[in-house]
């Protein structure tokens, strides 16, 4: 091939994209990290990686304004490093660390960052996609300008309550987006052995009224101009969007998984051709961006995770003492006198 | 007899009955290809085929309505739910279907099933995956409530609660899956409602479940090496049918009740057999009867926190002897 050197910037300028690759690198880097600490027996409990899937939480996250709401799954790291909450928080938690998001109270699977509008993480399938309604519906009731955007999986369009949460949504022309992240995983099980149709959101939205959107989810471009069209929707007052984002976990479903059920080759295939970082450094390249600049971006992360890593090491793990705060309003657990 | 993992035991369990009852089938997420995400059922796909064990998509209100509809028409599915805490979406088929189809209908309906879920903390997992929901089993008439410490009550009760008549919620400890221990070769069948003396003692006797029971028997064991002073272990085993008699002759010899629960306090367990006792064996008692339980707060993820709010062997041991001496 020629060497086509610069592509002009379409509609999306250097500056996001620049962006956009600084924060799927980001969650690249942070969660590699976080694999790593896990073999280095500091993280405790479970973490589910979003190794793979970062072009989504890139895509959306930059599309999004500041007082939009994020719900998020317990695979929320990606989620919650993408609305620009602190990597030590994040890493913090994960390890159980006072410096964690929620000093350990929570840990991995719900992490929480209300000042960066990720309100919260939930690990009871679900559970979040009737809460993003409701957000939305205060949003509307209120006369707020912000969207609430839900995160889950293709295994949660099976579920009772994303029916619920979508028939609602759209009965009320509520500012929600529902984003489907299909890693072809239901955990363990192959999605399409235990769903009635070939794309498990998609499918479903005429159901509901809704346009079937199917887009690929790693390419960070396609999800960010998709998600500022559902935004600007949701924005206008014209209601819900359901996304369907073809995407692969790199990563086992939760830590200690090896993924015994994938047929050979099919991680290597898609980490091979199908990686959103590999594919989206290229892009930056095609469109003229001095690799100088690219490996300033690298580095600059590299060095952050690496500082967050330390920071959240050296932090002490949770006092005693906050056991039994914020049961209750009044900060504590009292249930009698 | 045979060294099983609690774990194994399950498995070994469910192909028991399986193998004796051809309407025995079983369904859950990830539970046959996989064999479960905690592995009890590793073995059983290959064994009985995808007509008998069955992946289902996660659809908790599915899985038990449809094992519900299946037991009213002649089956006796074993349904799993991964974790207790996810009952709680389809607690409806819980707490409105299988526990009152049998009165609603005079009799008419039943729902002979078993309802697996891996509940308990300890896994530092927090607050939506470690939850002991057993309480929230045992508050509901018309379903039996099984929470197996032993790989041999739980192959035994497991095998029990199959043949039961009614629907069983069976609560595995997911803290106890990799432990050993030996189980009955061949057809092994325990009864329900039936608690167990598992260490003998006279000066105070403590009522445990579960994950509890190993701890309350190594406070035990410590109290009598450290101070003489001889506790008698109750393993209840099934909340519901209660087998009071065990737990009253044993209060009735000791004079003095504790219960390690592992629930959190309000309305757990444990409540309703000190009231129990109160009532019917007062004059018995030397003292006050003293419940030693998680916190009344949700559970916390990290390991530190997590280690101090469900009972310890060093809190039980503690709080025994301060009530004691
Ligand atoms: C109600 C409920 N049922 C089951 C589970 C156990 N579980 C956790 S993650 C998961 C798979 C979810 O698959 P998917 O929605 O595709 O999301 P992914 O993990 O692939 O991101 C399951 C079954 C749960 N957390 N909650
Ligand atoms: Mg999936």
């Amino acid at each position: 091939m020629a060497k086509k050197k610069t592509l002009k910037n379409d509609d999306i300028d250097e500056k996001k994209r620049l962006e956009l690759y600084n924060s799927q690198y980001l969650i690249r880097v942070a969660e590699q990290r976080a694999y790593d600490l896990f073999l280095e027996n500091l993280v405790k409990g479970t973490s589910h990686l979003s190794l793979g899937q970062e072009a989504i939480a890139a895509g959306f996250a930059t599309a999004m304004q500041e007082n939009d709401k994020s719900f998020c799954t317990y695979r929320g790291h990606a989620h919650t490093l993408a609305r620009g909450a602190s990597v030590v928080g994040v890493l913090g938690e994960l390890m159980q660390r006072d410096c964690g998001l929620m000093r350990g109270k929570g840990g991995s699977m719900h992490l929480t960052d209300t000042s960066k509008g990720v309100m919260g993480s939930y690990a009871i399938i679900g559970a979040h996609l009737p809460m993003a309604v409701g957000s939305a519906w205060r949003a509307q009731y209120m006369g707020h300008d912000d969207v609430a955007t839900v995160f889950f999986g293709d295994g949660t369009t099976n579920i009772g309550a994303f029916h619920e949460a979508l028939n609602y949504a759209v009965v009320y022309k509520l500012p929600v987006v529902f984003v489907c992240e299909n890693n072809n995983y239901m955990e363990y099980t192959p999605i399409e052995s235990i769903t009635a149709v070939k794309n498990p959101a998609a499918d479903r939205a005429s159901a509901y009224g809704l346009d079937s959107i199917i887009i690929d989810g790693n390419d960070a471009d396609e999800v960010y101009r998709t998600a500022q069209v559902a935004y600007s929707k949701a924005r206008s007052g014209e209601g819900p969007s359901l996304i369907e984002c073809k995407t692969y976990r790199q990563s086992g479903h939760s830590r200690a998984d090896p993924g015994a059920y994938r047929p050979d080759g099919e991680l290597d295939h898609w980490k091979k051709n199908n990686d959103p970082i590999t594919r989206y450094r290229s892009r930056l390249i095609e469109f003229g961006v001095k690799q100088k600049i690219i490996d300033g971006i690298e580095e600059n992360i590299k060095r952050v995770v690496d500082e967050a890593t330390e920071e959240a090491k050296s932090s002490p793990v949770p006092p005693e003492e906050i056991l039994t705060t914020n049961v209750y309003a009044n900060g504590g657990w009292a249930w009698r006198n | 007899m045979a060294q099983l993992t609690y774990r194994e035991a399950v498995a070994a369990g469910i192909a028991q009955e399986m193998e004796r009852d051809e309407t025995v089938a079983f369904i859950g997420e990830d539970v046959a290809r996989a064999g479960g995400v905690f592995k009890a059922t590793v073995g059983l796909f290959d064994k009985f085929g995808p007509k008998r064990v069955i992946d289902t998509p996660i659809s908790e209100q599915a899985i038990l309505g449809a094992a519900m509809g299946a037991a009213m028409t002649g089956m006796r599915p074993i349904a799993e739910i991964m974790f207790s805490d996810f009952l709680a979406v389809c607690w409806d088929f819980v707490a409105n279907e299988m526990s009152k189809s049998r009165y609603m209908s005079d009799g008419q309906l039943k729902c002979p099933l078993v309802v697996r879920t891996g509940n308990g903390g300890g896994s530092r997992f927090g607050a939506q995956h470690s939850q002991s929901i057993e309480n929230w089993a045992m508050a509901i008439p018309g379903i039996k409530v099984v929470a197996p410490s032993t790989p041999a009550d739980v192959k035994g009760l497991l095998a029990a609660s199959v043949r039961d008549e009614d629907p069983v919620i069976f609560f595995e400890h997911k803290s106890l899956y990799a432990i050993k221990g030996e189980v009955p070769e061949g057809e092994h069948v325990d009864t329900l409602g039936t608690a167990k003396v598992v260490r003998p003692g006279k000066d105070a006797t403590i009522v445990a479940l579960a994950l509890m029971v190993p701890r309350a028997i190594q406070a035990a064991d410590k109290l009598m090496t450290d101070h003489g002073i001889d506790v008698e272990v109750v393993d209840i085993r099934t909340l519901v049918p209660l087998d009071m008699k065990t737990i009253s002759s044993s209060v009735a010899k000791t004079g003095r009740l504790f219960t390690v629960e592992e629930n959190p306090r309000l309305c757990g367990w444990g409540a309703e057999i000190v009231s129990i006792v109160v009532d019917e064996l007062f004059w018995e008692l030397d003292g006050p009867a003293v419940r030693i339980t998680t916190p009344h707060i949700p559970l916390p993820a990290a390991d530190n926190l997590e280690d101090i709010t469900i009972p310890s062997v060093d809190r039980i041991y503690s709080k025994i002897l301060d009530v004691l001496r």
